[in-house]
């Protein structure tokens, strides 16, 4: 290759970090610490984030425990601070934010001496000799924590550089070995791959690899499967759970997914608004949770094995679909004098896509991004949309909606009687059936515009059909307001001024405003807290009944499509896989992926950790 | 690569026939040609020409003719004899009046563009980094005033200075008695002594363009998480900063380098005319005022070539620089 000069450059040598001045300076009695136990003892850590609106205490004031040897998780919701206390420790707080206050003491060694890390200077030897060798960071995103101009292999390497003493060969071997252990295949060619040739569980994986290279005793895993989807999830939990087995590492781990701390965690601490709200063994948690909030948390989750939780007496609002309803919808649906509202058939949409290197041009591939599907909608009702990403619910979505043309099929709507084939309407055709089929957008904050005020946003759709002007225009986007629960008064604001449940419902009063009868949720609440998830799910349920809608809810979120939908099609690969309705789909999963699908969910209660067995799908085993 | 970087040759070729005629079409544009302003000079001297000898010339230079011809006699000679055509006002060969510029143009134009990159870019870094801090405010304020100020007066007054403090002549690039000496040490040291005005106004006004970008790339790229991953490392500061956003947030320069290639031919029209330098860019001026169609065609053309010329190679450094383009990926 022309380019391997630029790859091949040779690597400065660097001199291990090491600052025993530093850390001497910073050492402390071991009886300072609350527990002998404890490998990190934070005692009233406090960081701030100075802004122009003035100073943010994203963590005011908290002080917690973690044992060595044990997991803990941190869990709470978007702005809790967890992950502000996660990256206190190391000290790598995003700009403007910064550790104002408190200490932080942190004990390697079981026996050995105590650091008050928090201490140190921010960019002095001292605490660059801990970070990556002693306390190992995951993030989030693997693709935009990696970056995108390296290849894996030099990003972790750099680790080794800074902290051993190895030479470039010795390096590169430890590299490779450890992207084994972490289970990348192929690790002798992968060790060169740029992030953007790996998928995402790669990446995390290599990630992962990169934060244990140097053995550090405590790895810090900032909320590391959020991004991935539910299986991929599974496998990188198991992973983890197998490292800090071999390694005998403790684990921070961070997440505002309850499923998961019930999965691993063995300590949990509760945040909420920067303060630490309750502390305890997993079990207690889950179990007997003491603080109002904890109780709120556990109380949004979806419970699937009843009467395993005690948590059922705080639900005060039931979702709608009760048990009975989904056995008589599925009854209603298979009678065959029930006209669906909509019946997909044969559906399938093609996209081009030029693949390959810009050397290797001019290979156009089709990517069959939806195969064959037919589905029917009955009126009324919630069909749930499942798949990981990728798998084309989101295009079947669109192709209901008629953004996409698709390629093949039909899509009958319902049209009072007499039925509509969507599919080959013309543009100017189409257009009475806008209003009929909206949707709703999962991203609350990308979906509005910041130009516009909420009365605009939420008229708009009137305005362009023509349907109302004026002050009737007005009376009926106010009386929309009022609808999905924000005030009349709110509609001369900005989207900038709410809050994400409130866009959310922003977004839902702008999809209804053209009294529509089947309403496409793509990823409605993915977005959203889990107990503004709750609220959303229920203004859905409510706003069905009141007005007789028809859902197409599209999520990756089984636990959620579960407790909304009557019915449930599982999508795998733009096939239609499994489809039936949403109790008999759960329980008794006939297809080998939706089966996998299922194992993969984190049971939201500890005590049945490990008592399911994970499956995996593996299609040509199927086939 | 072997493959892309055919791919892109063959794609350079086609553009390199357009941009000559298309060059050859605007300098041919104005009313009038060669001979009427030369005829248009004389008669304002109280002078005329007798109609035959017109004639003679016209047919000689090949004026009256058609376009494609012309420019067919014109593009032949170039490509396949390197044969630029007469410069009719130097009634010289125009590879001659070029080449013999070539060598100050383009030490001028690198001299420059070392300068304003050198100047730039770590100011740009500095300001992203010291973002709302007194370091940003300053850099920005002295670059945004060397954009202001007018080259030509920057110019002038640093000439002014170097003849009132330093006793220096005015204008050229060499004092009087080096002009037509051969070369040796004094000679390069009357050069540099000469060449420092240009080159320190050229660059100094190219440099706040750059540190905008730099600083908004760096912005951009100061924030992402996997900086906060390099962090975490253990990276020293200045190495993450080298290795990571830097590396990342040069891309855009590395896709625009290319095009500094023909501004290194040209060589800043104005400053070099008001400071009298021997380069490239008042020849371009003076032949397109006398329409001295082959002189001012021939400049045309080499600095159209070269902006091609750079554009490719910028592609195929941007490829070998950033992976996510040499696998199509962004």
């Amino acid at each position: 290759m022309a380019v391997s000069f630029l790859r091949a450059r040779r690597r400065r040598k660097m001199a291990p970090v090491k600052a025993p001045r530093e850390l001497a300076a910073v050492a402390v009695e071991p009886e300072e610490m609350s527990d002998p136990g404890a490998i990190l003892d934070i005692q009233n850590l406090r960081t701030t984030f100075r802004t122009d609106e003035g100073e943010v205490n994203a963590v005011n004031d908290i002080s917690l425990v973690v044992q060595r040897g044990r997991t803990t998780c941190i869990v709470g919701e978007s702005g809790s601070g967890k992950s502000a206390t996660a990256r206190s420790i190391i000290q790598v707080v995003d700009n403007p934010g910064m550790v104002e206050s408190g200490r932080i003491l942190f004990r390697a060694e079981p026996e050995g001496p105590v650091h008050d890390i928090a201490a140190l200077s921010e960019t002095g030897d001292g605490i660059r000799s801990i970070r990556g060798s002693q306390i190992g960071l995951i993030f989030q995103e693997p693709m935009s924590s990696l970056s995108p101009v390296h290849t894996i292999g030099n990003q972790i390497a750099e680790v080794l550089e800074l902290h051993t003493d190895l030479d470039e060969t010795q390096i590169r071997e430890r590299v490779i070995a450890e992207l084994t252990a972490v289970g990348i295949p192929d690790p002798e060619e992968r060790i060169d791959a740029y992030t953007f040739q790996l998928s995402g569980g790669m990446r995390q994986r290599a990630m992962i690899a990169m934060a244990l290279i140097a053995r550090p005793s405590l790895l810090i895993a900032d909320e590391p499967t959020t991004a991935l989807d539910v299986t991929t999830q599974a496998q990188i939990l198991d992973l983890l759970a197998d490292l800090k087995r071999d390694l005998s590492m403790t684990m921070i781990f961070i997440t505002h997914d309850l499923g998961v701390v019930a999965e691993i965690a063995d300590d949990v601490v509760v945040m909420r608004h920067g303060k630490v709200l309750e502390t305890g063994p997993v079990e207690q948690i889950f179990h007997a949770p003491q603080h109002p909030y904890t109780k709120e948390l556990l109380a949004s989750l979806p419970q699937r094995e009843s009467g395993t939780g005690a948590t059922e007496p705080v639900r005060e609002v039931p979702p709608r679909v009760e048990v009975s309803d989904a056995v008589e919808m599925s009854v209603r649906h298979d009678e065959p004098d029930v006209e669906p509202l909509l019946r997909i058939e044969g559906l399938r949409m093609e996209f081009d896509s030029v693949s390959g290197s810009m050397f290797s041009r001019g290979q156009k591939k089709r990517i069959v991004a939806v195969n064959d599907v037919s589905l029917q909608i009955a009126p009324g009702s919630t069909l749930g949309l499942v798949g990981e990403s990728g798998c084309g619910k989101t295009t079947l979505g669109r192709c209901v909606m008629r953004a996409y043309r698709p390629t093949a099929g039909q899509i009958h709507y319902d049209d009072g009687g007499h039925a509509v084939d969507l599919a080959t309407l013309s543009k100017k055709e189409l257009r009475p059936y806008r209003r009929l089929i909206r949707m709703v957008f999962q991203d609350p904050y990308g979906s509005l515009n910041p130009r516009m005020t909420v009365r605009e946003v939420i008229g708009e759709p009137l305005r362009a059909a023509g349907l109302a002007q004026g002050s009737e225009l007005d009376d009926r986007v106010e009386a929309m307001l009022e609808r999905v629960g924000l005030r009349r008064a709110m509609g001369s604001r900005y989207p900038h001024a709410f809050s994400g449940g409130e866009r959310q419902r922003i977004g839902i009063a702008r999809a209804l405003i053209t009294d529509p009868t089947l309403v496409v949720a793509d990823e409605a609440v993915s977005a959203l807290d889990v107990s503004v998830r709750t609220q959303i799910l229920e203004l859905l349920a409510e706003l069905q009944q009141e007005l007789g809608l028809t859902y197409l809810f599209i999520s990756h979120d089984l636990s959620v499509v579960e407790r909304v939908c009557d019915r449930v099609a599982v999508m795998y690969y733009g096939n239609l896989v499994e489809e039936g309705p949403a109790q008999s789909v759960f329980e008794n999963p006939q297809h080998g992926y939706t089966q996998a699908l299922l194992s993969a969910v984190p049971i939201p209660d500890p005590r049945l950790r490990g008592s399911r067995p994970r499956i995996v799908y593996r299609p040509e085993e199927a086939a | 690569m072997l493959r892309f970087t055919l791919y892109r040759v063959l794609h350079v070729i086609p553009t390199l026939i357009i941009i000559s005629i298309i060059s050859f079409f605007i300098i041919q544009l104005p009313p009038g040609d060669f001979l009427t302003t030369q005829i248009a000079a004389l008669e304002a001297q109280g002078e005329s020409l007798d109609p035959a000898q017109l004639e003679a010339l016209r047919i000689r230079y090949g004026i009256g003719e058609p376009f494609w011809v012309q420019y067919w006699k014109w593009i032949s000679n170039i490509v396949l004899h390197g044969d630029f055509g007469l410069s009719f006002q130097y009634q010289r060969p125009v590879a001659d009046l070029i080449s013999e510029r070539l060598g100050l143009t383009v030490l001028l134009g690198l001299a420059t563009l070392i300068l304003t990159w050198v100047i730039a870019l770590p100011a740009g870094v500095i300001s992203a980094i010291r973002q709302h801090k007194a370091a940003d405010y300053i850099i920005s304020v002295l670059g945004f005033v060397a954009l202001a100020v007018p080259n030509f007066l920057a110019a002038l007054a640093l000439a002014y200075i170097g003849f009132r403090f330093f006793g220096q002549s005015v204008g050229g690039l060499f004092s009087a008695e080096y002009v037509n000496a051969p070369w040796s040490f004094g000679r390069v040291l009357d050069l540099l002594e000469h060449l420092w005005i240009p080159v320190v106004v050229i660059a100094l006004a190219g440099t706040a363009g750059i540190i905008r970008t730099t600083r908004a790339n760096m912005l951009d790229e100061l924030h992402k998480p996997y900086v906060t991953t390099a962090r975490a490392k253990g990276l020293p500061e200045g190495r993450t900063i080298r290795k990571y956003p830097l590396r990342i947030a040069l891309n855009p320069f590395v896709s625009t380098a290319g095009w500094n290639i023909p501004s290194i031919f040209d060589g800043e029209v104005i400053v070099a005319t008001v400071l009298a330098l021997g380069t490239t860019g008042p020849l371009l001026l003076g032949s397109l005022r006398s329409q001295d169609m082959y002189l001012a065609g021939g400049i045309i053309l080499i600095i159209a070539v070269l902006t091609v010329i750079g554009t490719f190679i910028s592609d195929l450094l941007l490829a070998a620089v950033d992976p996510r383009v040499r696998f199509g990926k962004a």
